[in-house]
């Protein structure tokens, strides 16, 4: 009746295996190290060549990384302490980054799992450490969606002003009125051609027209709910991409950069210490200009001479390092830009990349294209100071209405690259940081101690009680108790959630729980043996009386559990997920898992006498010594 | 080794009355203290900034709150964290004044007055997060009672969940109370202590709800006060031996954690010698006096697994 099947047996050891290699890339500590990575998303990949290129550098700096090798797109270096390791990164910035004005790479410290290659090549990573247990900064923030809508309603405005300008129909006041825009008219005429040029522009709004007493009328135009909602997307989603941009300059390892609910941006930056400066960083408006390409020949020569620039222009760099001359003067800035968009060219079928200006902006750049046809313009985006070309394209004939249209040999990703850089190279909208934490490294550290520390008492504690009181039962709860922990960490790193301070205090809680499952059992069985049960009779019937009892009491727990995961959110989702996943493991742990060892160790004994559970004392006969020998 | 060595089953319910009334003034009490003194929340809750300086020796609080205050903040705490180095200063929310202006103002002046004074940690929290965070906590709570009830009333019978969510709310409201009586920080990892505390405690009153079914089922001349008090006899080492346990993982959290889940902890060691307690007094007492009979357990309802060992399963009196 003890016997577990073989397939049972061999749940029992694939789990405990596949437990142990995932729970091992834990154990390995971490080294200080220096990764590099690509200043440009998918180009400049590390390689060998780089790799061998960085090892020079530091040789020739007098340092020694103890590995130095590629994975992913990321060139790793590792270091004895860290020390060396602030050393090599200044060391690497300099040598791989000649132009320090446009890095190629992103040179950042980091810590490196010391787990061995066989590990990493089955996936097994160690647990993700939060910031209050690593060090670093985390912000959260607040895009402002009004600001995303009025900015909309401002581009509307103006397309109707130079819609309306260039068919000559002429209105007696364009106002917005809160959340709409109010088109007036006095005259009838007026009012009636205006009604299919609004209908154009404001296609997608909500429209209504209503014609005055006095004969003319007025258009109100409002946006409707899937404008305000893609508008409300298209904002977070531009904001994130912009961070991601300026968080690539704070040369941070790992950063996280997640939308949460529908209007919130969560910025953590493990590692960073320098708060002030990631906030300018994060904070700062980036600012668009249009120019003019300077292609005479003396610019020219300058530029293949690399000699000085001619009087008036400057050398800037294109994205992909090309170098150019540009004329200092602007001619329009970022603020005549209302909308950059991705689309196809009506005529070939090309991506293309279709901007529209405000109506002084259509003015200015009808006038510059009419005295350049030919020439290139230049959309210089000025990022802290660092100017950088995002595109030059030629201009092929005079260009009204403010509709621009830039195509070329592009491909659609980078059509929407170019779209997103100029349509702010700032913010879709403004942003506020409503929540801010810094931990310092020191401190993550001691949290870990202490945390570590903790989960080791409470875990001795129990082991040599439940050893003294249940005996050799008491020894199986424990080893029951040791998987758990495991089982635990290996599904942690497994999902590689990310383990908190208050994760730690739910593995300490998980297994002052878990123990709970193995006393039930073993009270019971010790119940069984007083009422006069024959030993093998008594373990079975104390297991399986036990389950109903231990499912109840888990099912109720892990609803507190998933209560704190559904509404919970920073530490209280930290404690959940580990509290969770705790519950489960112990059930796997305490009922499966100790039942097969107990098996493994009586279940083959046909005449079981007695079982090692401690003394079990009977009222009725206090005379007869206890049956609990082994 | 064995503890317990119970010759017959304790009367337990006989003292029920007593103990009840005992709850029943804590519980009044723990309501006065929460309504009256409020919840020292933390800043997760109520907006504002925490800085945590280090100095290299034992930190002049008082030199310190003079530097601070003479910054014009009004409601300014400043506290030990842990040990003598670290102190934890709190500002609350002003208009117009962001929290890096604030921790730079403050850092500051007491670098002015100590220049070995060091940044360890800064916390800054907006006023409409704090907010969420406290409507998301009791939406959380709400979820849980419902859970359960739910699950209590399918599984076992209503007059059970009804006991069971009393008795939990009891020892919620009770370490509820005492963080409001001492002023002990309230935080987001105390929230959910408190609510793992109402799973726990959850946890206890099904283990003795579980023996009283099945007690109804096996002693079948039993009164119900004789079936309860049997139950609890039953599981009273398991009770006293699983809290021995959890309590020796919460006291160690309590005394190696460090500052950080020192509150933490001590509310789980509260909420957990409570939920002994109404586990056995305040739960089986309710489910007693709700009428809890042996023919509420034993109709078949549905869901309800049928034990192959149960003697009298299927049994009908």
């Amino acid at each position: 009746m003890n016997r577990y099947p073989l397939w049972k047996y061999l749940i029992m050891a694939a789990v405990l295996v596949v437990g142990f290699v995932y729970a091992l890339p834990n154990f390995y500590g971490e080294a200080p190290a220096v990764q590099i990575t690509s200043a440009h998303p998918g180009r400049d990949l590390p390689n060998a060549t780089l790799l061998n290129q960085g090892t020079q550098a530091l040789k020739v700096a007098g340092i020694e990384p103890v590995r130095g090798f590629i994975s992913d797109s990321t060139l790793n270096f590792s270091f004895a302490t860290t020390e060396i390791q602030l050393k090599a990164r200044d060391v690497l910035a300099h040598a791989l980054n000649p132009n320090r004005d446009n890095p190629n790479y992103i040179v950042a410290v980091n810590l490196l799992s010391l787990s061995p290659a066989w590990l990493t090549g089955l996936h097994a990573f160690p647990m993700y450490l939060g910031l209050d247990l690593r060090g670093g900064v985390h912000f959260l923030l607040q895009v402002d969606m009004q600001a995303a809508i009025q900015k909309k309603l401002d581009s509307i405005d103006g397309e109707l002003k130079s819609a309306l300008r260039d068919k000559d129909v002429r209105y007696t006041e364009l106002h917005r009125v809160g959340d709409t825009v109010q088109l007036d008219f006095r005259d009838p005429e007026m009012f009636r051609a205006a009604q299919p040029i609004v209908k154009a522009v404001a296609g997608d709004s909500i429209i209504t027209s209503e014609p005055s007493a006095a004969g003319g009328g007025s258009f109100s135009i409002k946006l409707s709910p899937q404008t305000i909602q893609q508008t409300e997307t298209y904002a977070i989603k531009q904001n994130i991409t912009t961070l991601h941009n300026r968080i690539n300059e704070l040369g941070v390892a790992e950063p996280v950069i997640q939308q949460q609910g529908s209007d919130r941006v969560v910025v953590e930056l493990p590692g960073i210490q320098d708060t002030a400066r990631a906030k300018d960083i994060l904070g700062r408006t980036a600012s668009l200009e249009v120019r003019m390409v300077d292609d005479s020949p003396e610019a020219q020569a300058a530029l293949v001479s690399g000699g000085p620039a001619p009087a008036g222009d400057q050398k800037l760099y294109d994205r992909s390092g090309n170098a150019l001359m540009v004329k200092k003067d602007v001619l329009l800035t970022g603020q005549n830009l209302t909308d950059a968009q991705t689309g196809f060219d009506p005529q070939n079928n090309q991506p293309a990349v279709f901007l529209t200006l405000d109506s002084r902006g259509s003015r200015i750049f009808r006038d510059v294209t009419r005295a350049n046809i030919g020439k290139r313009t230049a959309m210089v985006l000025i990022d802290r100071h660092r100017a950088e070309v995002v595109t030059a394209p030629v201009i092929r004939s005079e260009i009204a209405g403010g509709r621009v249209q830039i195509s070329g040999s592009m491909t659609v990703p980078e059509a929407n690259d170019i779209a997103l850089l100029l349509r702010a190279g700032a913010l879709a909208a403004p942003m506020q940081i409503i929540e801010e934490r810094t931990v310092g490294p020191s401190l993550g550290q001691q949290n870990i101690a202490q945390g570590f520390h903790s989960v080791t008492w409470g875990f001795l504690a129990i082991v040599a009680f439940m050893c003294v009181y249940y005996m050799l039962f008491g020894a199986v709860s424990s080893i029951a108790l040791a998987v758990n922990l495991m089982l635990l960490i290996a599904l942690l790193s497994m999902l590689q959630a990310t383990l908190t301070l208050p994760g730690i205090a739910a593995m300490a809680l998980a297994l002052g729980m878990a123990i709970d499952s193995n006393v039930l059992i073993n009270e019971r069985i010790r119940e069984e043996l007083r009422n006069g049960a024959n030993p093998q009779a008594a373990i079975a019937t104390g297991y399986e009386r036990a389950w109903a009892t231990i499912l109840d009491s888990n099912v109720t727990t892990l609803i507190a559990g998933l209560a704190l995961l559904i509404f919970g959110s920073g530490a209280v989702r930290g404690f959940a997920v580990v509290h969770v996943l705790g519950i489960l493991t112990s059930m796997f742990s305490a009922v499966f898992f100790s039942r097969g060892l107990v098996n493994l160790w009586y279940g083959r004994k046909r005449r079981l006498q007695a079982v090692s559970i401690g003394q079990i004392w009977k009222p009725e006969a206090v005379a007869v010594k206890s049956s609990a020998k082994r | 080794m064995e503890f317990f060595r119970i010759r017959r089953d304790i009367p337990f319910m006989r003292f029920a009355p007593v103990f009840n009334i005992v709850s029943a003034l804590m519980f009044v009490a723990a309501v006065f203290f929460i309504f009256n003194r409020g919840l020292h929340l933390s800043i997760e809750f109520t907006g504002g900034t925490v800085m945590e300086v280090g100095y290299p020796q034992a930190a002049n609080l008082d030199s310190i709150r003079g530097d601070v205050s003479k910054l014009g903040y009004g409601d300014v705490q400043v506290q030990t964290f842990g040990n003598a180095q670290d102190v934890v200063i709190r500002l609350p929310l002003r208009e117009g004044q962001t929290s890096v202006q604030q921790s730079d103002k403050v850092l500051a002046a007491l670098k002015s007055t100590n220049p070995q004074v060091l940044l360890r940690r800064t916390e800054f929290v907006g006023p409409q997060v704090g907010s969420e965070l406290a409507t998301d906590g009791l939406k959380a709570l709400a979820f849980v009672i419902v859970g359960i009830m739910l699950y209590l009333a399918m599984r076992f019978e209503w007059k059970f969940s009804v006991a069971a969510i009393i008795a939990n709310l009891h020892d919620v409201i009770i370490v509820l109370g005492f963080f409001a009586l001492f002023q002990w920080e309230f935080s987001l990892p105390v929230l959910a202590a408190v609510l793992a505390v109402l799973g726990y405690s959850v946890n206890e009153s099904v283990v003795i709800f579980d023996r009283v079914r099945e007690n109804f089922r096996k002693y079948r001349k039993h009164t119900t006060v004789q079936v309860i008090d049997s139950a609890i006899t039953n599981t009273i080492s398991r009770t006293i031996i699983t809290h021995g346990s959890t309590l020796a993982m919460a006291f160690s959290m309590f005394f190696f954690g460090g500052p950080a889940l020192h509150f933490f902890a001590l509310a789980l060691i509260i909420g957990i010698s409570m939920s002994i307690y109404s586990s056995v007094f305040v739960a089986a007492a309710i489910a007693m006096w709700l009428g809890v009979k042996r023919e509420d357990m034993l109709k078949s309802g549905p869901g309800r697994p049928k034990n192959p060992n149960d003697p009298n399963a299927g049994a009908v009196v």
